[in-house]
């Protein structure tokens, strides 16, 4: 499964981007391969629709679940029809690749 | 003569001299004047204005596009066009959608999609009421659907349904600078600006006159609730040679009336003259045009 997480930077040592249509990387992370791979969001800038925008972005990207700061309510509605699960994490400090491992080691707690 | 009545600032007084100077005009003048209220967000002159008369209302609607998903290749075509970023499309998911709340109802999209696959179904922007005054004349007024962000294109609409068979017509417009004050001062001939001696009423002027020197409007200023707050108004005013309409003193009394709705009927005498002033300045506009 690919996650999508938005991201300040372009590496794993980049902090959360706590911002979902504004964020100014997206991480690709493929749960299987354990490969990520990073996406500069050309939408951060746009007047209006950033949200919708990115949302597009991450389901073209082929991303099940997004991990963010917060979604808007257009974001929200549009990732909900597009089937794509959002995950809201509220720490400014964390880091993509911090965010990773929790991700590995909550899988671990699920099939142990 | 078409005159608007901006401010920039909200609470400034907009909507008192709006409804003063029509009542003001509707008696000294000899001339058929009316009142169009396009502060569509919020319009509150027919709270000044009883007893009206509702002549008609009628509900206004925009277009809004609707992918037609058994059509739709999903091409993006339409996405590309899409000014305001209110179409979504994704080809591996088979989605196509519109977002209301973003579109604008530009029908760019339907020039762009190559398999006619967008149809444009009627969405409420909400409505126009024709009234008549005691006095005869007219007031017009738009009323924003709750939950549009659609201001501008119902003040156009509410403009292109005035009736002309007046020689002054008054538009109040909404506050701010934005693209439903443009469209409302556009096609007017004079902009009165109420402002107040205020920090913030001269910050939100100076973005105000800076906008309408770029659609080159003449206006004056009026300013409101004076000898309130501090004079560095009245020299941004010197300094930039605009043109003081009136001054409109603050009155605790007048604040009160105002709030129990009863601003035409209680008018302290010395403010009739004032609105004189204010009503010859501006008229003298006209003929310089």
């Amino acid at each position: 499964m690919k996650v999508a997480i938005t991201s300040v930077g372009n590496s794993l040592k980049s902090k959360l981007d706590l911002r979902f249509g504004r964020s100014v990387w997206l991480c690709i992370y493929d749960t299987e391969t354990k490969q990520a791979e990073f996406r500069q969001n050309e939408n951060k800038d746009a007047n209006g629709g950033a949200g919708t925008k990115t949302a597009e972005k991450v389901a073209e990207l082929g991303a099940e679940q997004v991990v963010s700061g917060d979604f808007g309510p257009k974001a929200k509605a549009l990732l909900e029809k597009l089937k794509i699960q959002m995950v809201i994490f509220d720490e400014p400090n964390q880091t993509v690749g911090g965010i990773i491992e929790k991700m590995g080691s909550t899988k671990k707690q699920q099939t142990t | 003569m078409r005159i608007a009545v901006a401010s920039g600032k909200g609470g400034t007084g907009k909507t008192t001299v709006a409804v003063s100077l029509f009542h003001f005009l509707e008696i000294f003048q000899d001339k058929k004047v009316q009142l169009v209220d396009c502060d569509v967000e919020e319009p509150n002159d027919a709270l000044f204005l009883t007893p009206l008369q509702v002549l008609d209302k009628e509900e206004v609607c925009q277009f809004i596009p609707g992918i037609d998903l058994s059509t739709c290749t999903f091409c993006k075509k339409c996405v590309e066009w899409c000014e305001f970023n209110a179409i979504t499309v994704v080809a591996s998911r088979k989605f196509a959608e519109v977002d209301s709340n973003l579109c604008h109802s530009c029908g760019a999209c339907s020039e762009a999609c190559p398999t006619h696959s967008i149809v444009e179904e009627p969405g409420v922007l909400g409505t126009i009421t024709h009234y008549k005054t005691e006095n005869g004349s007219a007031f017009t007024q738009g009323l924003l659907e709750v939950g549009s962000a659609m201001q501008t294109m119902l003040v156009k609409k509410l403009k292109s349904r005035v009736r002309q068979n007046s020689e002054i017509t008054i538009f109040d417009s909404p506050p701010g600078t934005s693209c439903s004050v443009v469209e409302t001062v556009s096609d007017t001939d004079y902009v009165i600006l109420v402002s107040e001696p205020t920090p913030f009423g001269l910050h939100d002027l100076k973005i105000t006159v800076e906008l309408l020197q770029e659609l080159e409007k003449p206006f004056g200023v009026v300013v409101n609730k004076a000898n309130l707050g501090f004079r560095d108004i009245y020299s941004y005013l010197d300094e930039k040679k605009i043109e003081l309409l009136g001054e409109i003193p603050f009155s605790r009394e007048f604040a009160r009336v105002y709030s129990s709705g009863e601003l035409l009927k209680n008018i302290p005498e010395e403010f009739e003259q004032i609105y004189q002033g204010i009503i010859e300045k501006v008229l003298a506009h006209e003929t310089v045009n």
